[in-house]
Parts: C-alpha cells; sequence; structure tokens
C-alpha cells in the first residue's frame, strides 16, 4: 500500500547518483525551507533530499564536538539536540535540516477554515431551530385534518418557542448565505475549488471507497487531498446549502419570490425540498464527524491550521 | 501541494494560522444567554429591515381559481384567545384617528360603499401551513384616502374586539392586494373569523392580519413594546410574505 512504498522510497535512494544530489542542491542552495516545491523540479527532489540524510552523518559529529554537554549522548537524543540548537543558527545545512524535515501541505486557506467553522455554527443552529419551528406544523398536508409526521423531541431543538426559533432561525440563515457565498467566491477566484469538486471522472472512484469504509475492502490508491467519496460528499453540501437558502427564501418570502416558488413546484413542495436539504445536513454531519475522528488529530487539526502534516498523498 | 518543512518551521507557521482563527472564538461569547438574545433580536431587526428593502409594491401575491380554493369548512378558525369575541355586530362601527383629516367613526357600509375586490388568495400561517381562500373588501389604500389619511404616514395600527392589536408598514397596508376584509367565500365574515371587518393582506402572515376590528390608526410613531400581540413576545414585525 502507499504507505510501504513511501518508506522502502526513503532508506533505498543510495541507489541514485550523487551527481543527482548535487545538481538539486545547486537549483536550491537553501532547501532547509522549501517554502513550494517547485513545479519544475518535481518529487525526485523530495527523494534525493531523503537520499542526503544518511550522506548527513558526518557533520552532527562536527556540530557535535562544538557543544561539549553532547558529546556522550547516543546519536538519536544529539540529533535531537542538535534540531534544537539549530533555533537562530544562520547557517543550516541541508544534511542537518533533513534529520528534522517532515513532508507537509497547506491543505486549508484561511478563508475556508473561516467560513468552514461560521457554517458548522450556522448548519447546527439553522436545523436545530428549524426543528423547533417544524413542531410547530410537523406536516406537509392539509392543515385541516391535520396528519402529523413526527413528534420532534423539544430536547434536540433550539429556540424554547417558535418565536424564539425562528429568531435563531431569520439570524443565522443570513450568517448562512453570506458565509457561504465568500466560501463559494474564494473557492471558485482563487481556483481552490479544484481539490474538492466532484466532477464525472470521480464517479468511479466512488464505489471503492465506499467498499472500503463499509465492507472492509482494500484501500484504493490515495492520489489527492480529498478522495472521490468525499469529493461527493463536501459537493453535496455545497448543493444541500443553495438548496435550503434557495427554498428557505420561498418560504420566507413566498409572494415576494413566486416565481422561485412556481420553480420548485409550488409552496408545499417548497416547504418538502427545504426539509430535505436539512435531512441532508443531518445525514453529512454524523458521517463526517466519525471520518474525522477516525482519521486523527493531524486531519482535524488542520482545519483550524491550514498545514496537514505528512499527508498521505504524493505530490 | 507537498511541502517538505523542517518541523519546527511547520509548527511555528501551523501556530501562525491558528491563530488567525483566534477571532471566531470571541464569538463564543453568544453562547452567553443575554449576548444571543441581544444577537437574535438584531438578527430579527436586521430581517426586518431587509425584508422591507425586498418588498415590491406593485408585485402581485399569487393568486388561485376557484377550483384551487379549500372548502369553507377546511379553512381553519384560528385566534389567541376567545373566538367570538361577541361583537355587537348591529351598532359595530369602526374608530379611525390619528393622522386623518376625516377622523370618526365609520359604518360597515360606509367601507362597504367603496370599491369591492374579490381575490383567491393563500392565508400562511407563521407555523408552516397554509389555506387558499376566497376573499372579498375594500383595499385598505381605498379607504385610506377616503378618510383623508397623511400620504406620509408610516404606518396602521389596529386594535381588535379580543384585545388583539397589530400594526403595519405603510407600504404593506397600500399594497393593491390588502384589503379591510368583509366577505370570505361571499358570505359576510362569520363571527370566528373576524366579523365583521378584519385585515386580509397576501403579502403578510396570519398574526397581522387582525380579526374583528375597531379601531384603525394611521400614525408614524409605532409604541416601543406595543407593535403587535405575538410580535411584542418575539415575532418578527414586519412580518411579511
Amino acid at each position: 500500500m502507499a504507505e510501504g512504498e513511501e518508506k522502502r522510497s526513503g532508506p533505498e535512494p543510495e541507489a541514485q547518483t550523487d551527481a543527482m544530489q548535487t545538481e538539486a542542491e545547486a537549483r536550491q542552495p537553501e532547501p532547509e525551507v522549501p517554502l513550494k516545491a517547485s513545479p519544475s523540479a518535481p518529487s525526485d527532489v523530495h527523494a534525493q533530499r531523503k537520499e542526503s540524510a544518511p550522506a548527513a552523518s558526518a557533520s552532527p559529529a562536527e556540530t557535535v564536538a562544538e557543544e561539549p554537554a553532547s558529546t556522550k549522548e547516543p546519536e538519536l537524543v544529539i540529533a535531537e539536540k542538535i534540531s534544537a540548537a539549530k533555533i537562530g543558527s544562520e547557517k543550516i545545512s541541508a544534511a542537518k535540516a533533513s534529520a528534522t524535515e517532515v513532508r507537509a501541505a497547506y491543505e486549508h486557506p484561511l478563508a475556508i477554515r473561516v467560513t468552514h467553522w461560521i457554517n458548522a455554527v450556522c448548519v447546527f443552529v439553522l436545523v436545530t431551530s428549524g426543528l423547533r419551528i417544524f413542531r410547530a406544523f410537523p406536516s406537509f398536508g392539509p392543515k385541516i385534518p391535520e396528519q402529523d409526521l413526527i413528534d420532534i423531541p423539544k430536547a434536540i431543538t433550539l429556540g424554547g418557542w417558535l418565536g424564539g426559533a425562528l429568531q435563531w432561525h431569520f439570524t443565522f440563515m443570513w450568517l448562512f448565505a453570506a458565509s457561504g457565498a465568500v466560501y463559494l467566491l474564494y473557492q471558485f477566484l482563487s481556483g481552490h475549488y479544484r481539490t474538492v469538486l466532484f466532477t464525472p471522472k470521480d464517479i468511479s472512484g466512488v464505489w471503492p471507497m465506499v467498499r472500503h469504509y463499509f465492507l472492509f475492502g482494500p484501500k484504493p490508491p490515495v492520489t489527492g487531498q480529498y478522495n472521490p467519496l468525499q469529493k461527493l460528499a463536501y459537493t453535496s453540501t455545497v448543493g444541500f446549502g443553495i438548496l435550503s437558502l434557495l427554498t428557505g427564501l420561498v418560504l420566507y418570502k413566498p409572494a415576494q419570490y413566486s416565481w422561485l416558488a412556481f420553480l420548485f413546484g409550488g409552496f408545499h413542495l417548497t416547504r418538502i425540498w427545504h426539509f430535505a436539504s436539512m435531512c441532508g445536513f443531518v445525514a453529512f454531519v454524523p458521517g463526517h464527524l466519525i471520518m474525522v475522528a477516525l482519521h486523527g488529530w493531524s486531519n482535524f487539526y488542520s482545519m483550524l491550521a491550514g498545514w496537514k502534516r505528512e499527508p498521505e498523498y504524493q505530490d | 501541494m507537498i511541502t517538505r518543512l523542517e518541523d519546527r518551521e511547520l509548527k511555528r507557521r501551523s501556530r501562525r494560522e491558528l491563530l488567525k482563527l483566534a477571532p471566531l472564538a470571541a464569538l463564543g461569547v453568544f453562547a452567553v444567554p443575554k449576548a444571543s438574545d441581544w444577537l437574535v433580536g438584531e438578527g430579527v431587526r436586521f430581517s426586518d429591515w431587509a425584508a422591507g428593502k425586498l418588498f415590491q409594491r406593485q408585485h402581485l401575491a399569487p393568486t388561485f381559481s376557484n377550483a384551487s380554493v379549500v372548502p369553507f369548512a377546511k379553512f381553519p378558525y384560528n385566534g389567541y384567545d376567545v373566538l367570538d369575541p361577541e361583537v355587537d355586530l348591529p351598532n359595530w362601527t369602526l374608530t379611525v384617528e390619528g393622522d386623518v383629516q376625516r377622523p370618526g367613526e365609520y359604518k360597515l357600509a360606509q367601507v362597504q360603499a367603496l370599491p369591492k375586490i374579490n381575490q383567491n388568495t393563500r392565508h400562511i400561517c407563521v407555523e408552516g401551513w397554509d389555506v387558499i381562500g376566497a376573499f372579498g373588501g375594500t383595499r385598505i389604500s381605498d379607504f385610506l384616502a377616503h378618510v383623508g389619511a397623511n400620504p406620509k404616514a408610516r404606518f396602521i395600527e389596529v386594535e381588535c374586539s379580543d384585545d388583539y392589536y397589530e400594526s403595519i408598514d405603510m407600504e404593506s397596508a397600500l399594497h393593491p392586494q390588502s384589503l379591510l376584509c368583509y366577505e370570505m367565500y361571499g358570505q359576510p365574515l362569520d363571527r370566528k373569523h373576524g366579523a365583521p371587518l378584519r385585515l386580509q393582506m397576501p403579502t403578510k402572515l396570519g398574526y397581522k392580519q387582525a380579526k374583528y376590528l375597531e379601531t384603525l390608526r394611521v400614525t408614524s410613531v409605532l409604541k416601543p413594546g406595543k407593535t403587535g400581540y405575538w410580535e411584542d413576545q418575539g415575532y418578527s414585525w414586519y412580518g411579511g410574505l
């Protein structure tokens, strides 16, 4: 699997020529702070830097010699001490840096992180207050005779009563719309949407992921920030968001936007679409949370700090 | 895109990016009930303001064929307290006051003497249910012109026999489908539907459409905490559709 390959490629590259290594170092004089892997020098550069690790064993020894206290310590600890000593040092050789180098990716730009968390709060508030509003008339049929669909427990609702729930709903719908608009604008203006937008070429990759997650199938190779199933899920939530806002607008102003109500099939159907978009979120959120929990801290932390440590994908 | 970073450099950058989110944590203050009450209060005020801006004065709410109207028996009676406040129908008058040239007591016949509008429109309750009904009455705009209301006044206020009270923005009141309604399904309004006169406005939610009208006041100033029975408890004042 992917991880195995990665490990194999680490220690082995001694087979590669020293000439390549020198070439790479010549191209990048200060490789210990490689801001971005330049597109002209792709993955082979990484391989070479890893390769430089064994060669480096000579220079830590030199550094150790300069630090009397460290001389007797075992090699591993020494390496750590060195990396600590490096802070503030102007001259750090590529060889030394490689001892603590990690692979990382700046996955979530600030705009995405901010809107993600605002949207998360909005979805929570809108779903719970929306369920309280639905409690007032839990039906999609006529008022007389009324046939209630479900009795939604008060405990999972927000707002206390219909009026209170409406206040939460009427406040957070604007926030959700604004945050959603910023999210979409950013995605499309920056081109970042390409990492997450589900496109027809992702279709074939959905089933293998489902099989892997739910039926203990083999893990498909990780090729990018998101796998096809993730793209499908995230793109769908954007769809739920747009649907909930448009149908919400119709329910909020059915007379002003009577043409939009008509497009949704009338007032009653619009109420059903609005409820359905909520169901979409309710289906998405637990799956999303479970996946985040399963994938560990570094994955979760990336939505806070932007950077992901040691991503599974290669480029 | 994969970057290779020194461990400390990655930690430093992550911390810096994390700090940029710190202002969001300040929003946690809204977990305090007092702060969240204020927030959602302002949210509704903004909502009402925006709703007023979205309102199109000449845009008509959908109207329906007679075949789409629900049977009279399936048009719900809805009230906040008593459904029949026992209005003395024969001696009933509408008190008109405030910013008008001809204040006073108006008989039902005087209201009915103005041009009559019949419309089949959707009545929508804040709870989410709706019914398409057949209504007949006089345009509020015609009646306001009749009593010489100041065209620049901003609101109408109404008081009802069941102690319900409401206030409506003038733009919505002047909408061509906003009626002083005295008929449903071709019959005089029955007692439980608000006889003898009620507001009927397909651009407003049900709770704005007060029944059993007693007083109509034209004004530009609303009394805080006295803008509408439900509004004073937290419903949106604008209540527009």
